[in-house]
């Protein structure tokens, strides 16, 4: 994944940064972010039952609008974002019409297909994503940057934090955002859960026959499973871009879908809370990888980042093959499919 | 045919007719569709320029379909969405890289050694992983994430040892060959014969010999076939097999003809899914011609939008096909 700024010391360096507050809020951030779009996965896999493969599709389509509409179109940064999760929840409908009807591994490869397709056109469409040259600042204006108005919010939050503490981390300010936000997620997502509607989305995975049988527009059911994540997936797409200060396109590969995955099938399926656990627990290993101290010959800079993408692959494999309910989700509840 | 209990004096009107007639033979739309782009091409374009980017299409189609053979044998076989098949391709090409380039043994024994590398790849995770997990009747989801993790680890192998720059293989780039006025190059030119001549081996080979009948077998109802008395561990492997060794080909093609990085074979992935779901899931006559179908459009495609776009042609016929006949052109409804 992308290396912050603060991380590209030496390999050799290890305990010392171990200790280091920067490294960790910045791990915390990454982990914030992936619980936002791991619990709009839960809300899809784990309790409606639709296996969605396009999360990164939703980040980039949130991230990219928020950033076009700022920087190309002039919007203020605080009306682009209700206006680019409105953009991302459309898009997750549009999406969902159609293949919603598709059998479980069908919808899975669309999905999947559907963010490649958005990754593609941010890669192409030159003149309005800026392609793999990056998207932070407007060509007319380079002090029209997207994350603007989050610095001075940042700043003004780090000004109060130094009263307590004197150099607070510059990453401290988004910290705080994304996990509130998670927190808020994730209480708003339980809540929902008890309510009659949360009871619609279970039915529907255990039988969505005899959801249908009963009277219910599952098809209108799933849509909106489909547009929460797609809610999710934009606000997640906004902490990624804040946290990168520029888009490219390649921030948004399939890996990130798999990343999310990964941190929800270990917090466990069918259960809200264990996906802010999950998502700690998944960054903390595959980040704590650049503070093993391994000799540079053999372990070079790619060779780390293969053991990363190697110990997910790992993760995804035995948790699915010897624990697929992962740390805190019920069995009973994860039956997908025939 | 409902058509037939219509009287004769109220024939069925013309759209009646067609639409009966693509009901029943759903691939004569395909056909169509093609011919139609064909001759919009053609008189767009003019003969020369759209036979040339045609014949440009074909080797990459014939990666494709060998890609969909494989893919396809065992998403119908084991019901298994392996998602690790693209990285299957990425294997093989560093397999037959090894061979050509680190040692310098010559292409014909790097094709082998990758052929043989894949299918033993093919057969160990049969045997550590899909059949354990066909055994604890895991589920679809289960399933899809098992195998793009097992993606991932063979993404991470490869890196591990070649790190990510772009290598190529020992190959001939620079003589073509003219064929009636169009040119291919030489590498293209034996992609496209022995990709067309494999696939023509192993399709005799399905509709011909007994292992290729119990496939079939297993492929429409396994508990059955194991009821009938076949060895569905056998054959099972025997798939593996197959999809291993095309896998690994198909991934030395692309590799001869492009070049290669950890992540080529997941990218080929999406367009040979494209060709698996629009050949019909399970057969590989159809996505032998489909793969070649969306080898040759994703080249027409550059005819009209500039080459960079080309790739989204993949996934769109893959999209469109999902959206409008999930069952592909030669598939039944049944099941989706």
């Amino acid at each position: 994944m992308t290396p912050d700024p603060g991380m590209i010391a030496p390999l050799a360096v290890s305990f010392e940064a171990l200790t280091d507050p920067d490294f960790w809020i910045s791990v915390g951030v990454l982990a914030g972010i992936y619980a936002i779009v791991a619990l709009g996965l839960q809300v899809n896999t784990g309790f409606t039952g639709i296996v969605n493969f396009g999360a990164a599709g939703f980040m980039a389509i949130g991230a990219y609008s928020m950033a076009i509409l700022v920087v190309e179109t002039g919007f203020s940064f605080w009306l682009s974002l209700p206006l680019a999760m409105l953009i991302t929840m459309l898009f997750g409908v549009l999406v969902g019409l159609p293949s919603l009807r598709l059998r479980a591994d069908y919808f899975a490869i669309a999905t999947i297909a559907m963010a490649e397709m958005v990754r593609l056109f941010a890669q192409n469409a030159r003149g309005l994503t800026g392609g793999n040259q990056g998207l932070f600042c407007s060509h007319d204006d380079p002090s029209n940057c997207y994350a603007n108005d989050w610095r001075d919010v940042s700043d003004s939050i780090n000004d109060f934090v130094s009263n307590f503490w004197s150099d607070p981390a510059a990453l401290f300010p988004l910290l705080i955002v994304v996990w509130v936000t998670v927190g808020i997620a994730t209480v708003g997502l339980i809540y929902l859960q008890r309510s009659p509607w949360g009871r619609v989305l279970r039915a529907i995975r255990e039988d969505e026959d005899a959801a249908r049988a009963l009277g219910k527009n599952t098809l209108l059911f799933k849509l909106q499973s489909l547009a929460i994540s797609a809610l999710l997936g934009a606000v997640g797409g906004f902490f990624l871009a804040l946290n990168l200060g520029t888009l490219h396109p390649i921030e948004f590969e399939p890996l990130v879908t798999f990343f999310a995955f990964s941190v929800l099938v270990l917090g466990g399926l069918a259960n809200y809370k264990g996906v802010a656990f999950g998502a700690v627990l998944f960054w903390f290993v595959i980040e704590g990888t650049r503070f093993i101290d391994l000799p540079d010959p053999p372990f070079t800079e790619t060779r780390i980042a293969a053991l990363r993408l190697a110990i997910t692959g790992l993760l995804l494999i035995g948790l699915m093959a010897y624990r697929p309910q992962g740390l805190f989700g019920n069995r009973q509840e994860m039956v997908l499919g025939e | 045919m409902e058509a037939g209990r219509v009287p004769e004096a109220m024939p069925l009107a013309l759209s009646e007719r067609f639409k009966e007639e693509m009901r029943s033979r759903p691939w004569l739309g395909a056909v169509g569709v093609i011919v139609v782009i064909f001759l919009a091409l053609v008189a767009r374009e003019g003969l020369h320029d759209v036979a040339q980017t045609g014949l440009n299409g074909l080797s990459l189609g014939a990666i494709y379909a060998l890609g969909a053979v494989g893919l396809t044998l065992v998403y119908g076989i084991l019901k298994l969405v392996n998602f690790a098949h693209g990285d299957f391709l990425t294997f093989g090409a560093y397999m037959a890289y090894l061979v050509n380039v680190t040692w310098g043994a010559p292409l014909v024994v790097a094709i082998f050694w990758a052929m043989l590398m894949t299918a033993l790849l093919g057969i160990l995770f049969e045997r550590l992983l899909w059949g354990p997990m066909r055994a604890k009747q895991a589920g679809l989801l289960q399933l899809l994430l098992a195998a793009i993790g097992l993606a991932f680890l063979l993404r991470a192998v490869v890196q591990w040892f070649w790190g990510t720059e772009i290598r190529t293989l020992d190959v001939n780039t620079t003589s073509s060959v003219e064929i009636l006025g169009l040119r291919i190059g030489q590498t293209e030119l034996i992609v496209v014969i022995v990709g067309m001549v494999v696939l023509l081996a192993v399709g005799v080979m399905l509709r011909m010999t007994l292992l290729g009948k119990r496939m079939r077998a297993l492929s429409d109802d396994l508990e059955l076939a194991e009821t009938a008395g076949i060895d569905t561990r056998r054959v099972i492997l025997w798939t593996w097999i197959f999809s291993g060794a095309l896998a690994g080909l198909a991934g030395v093609m692309a590799a001869s003809v492009t070049s290669l990085y950890p992540e080529m074979g997941f990218e080929l992935l999406l367009p040979i899914f494209g060709a698996v779901v629009l050949g019909g899931i399970g057969d590989a006559f159809g996505a032998l011609a489909a793969g070649v179908v969306i080898g040759v459009m994703t080249e027409w495609s550059t005819l009209i939008i500039e080459a960079r776009w080309k790739t989204a042609v993949g996934f769109l016929v893959l999209l469109i096909v999902l959206i409008v006949r999930p069952q592909g052109i030669f598939g039944r409804a049944k099941t989706i």
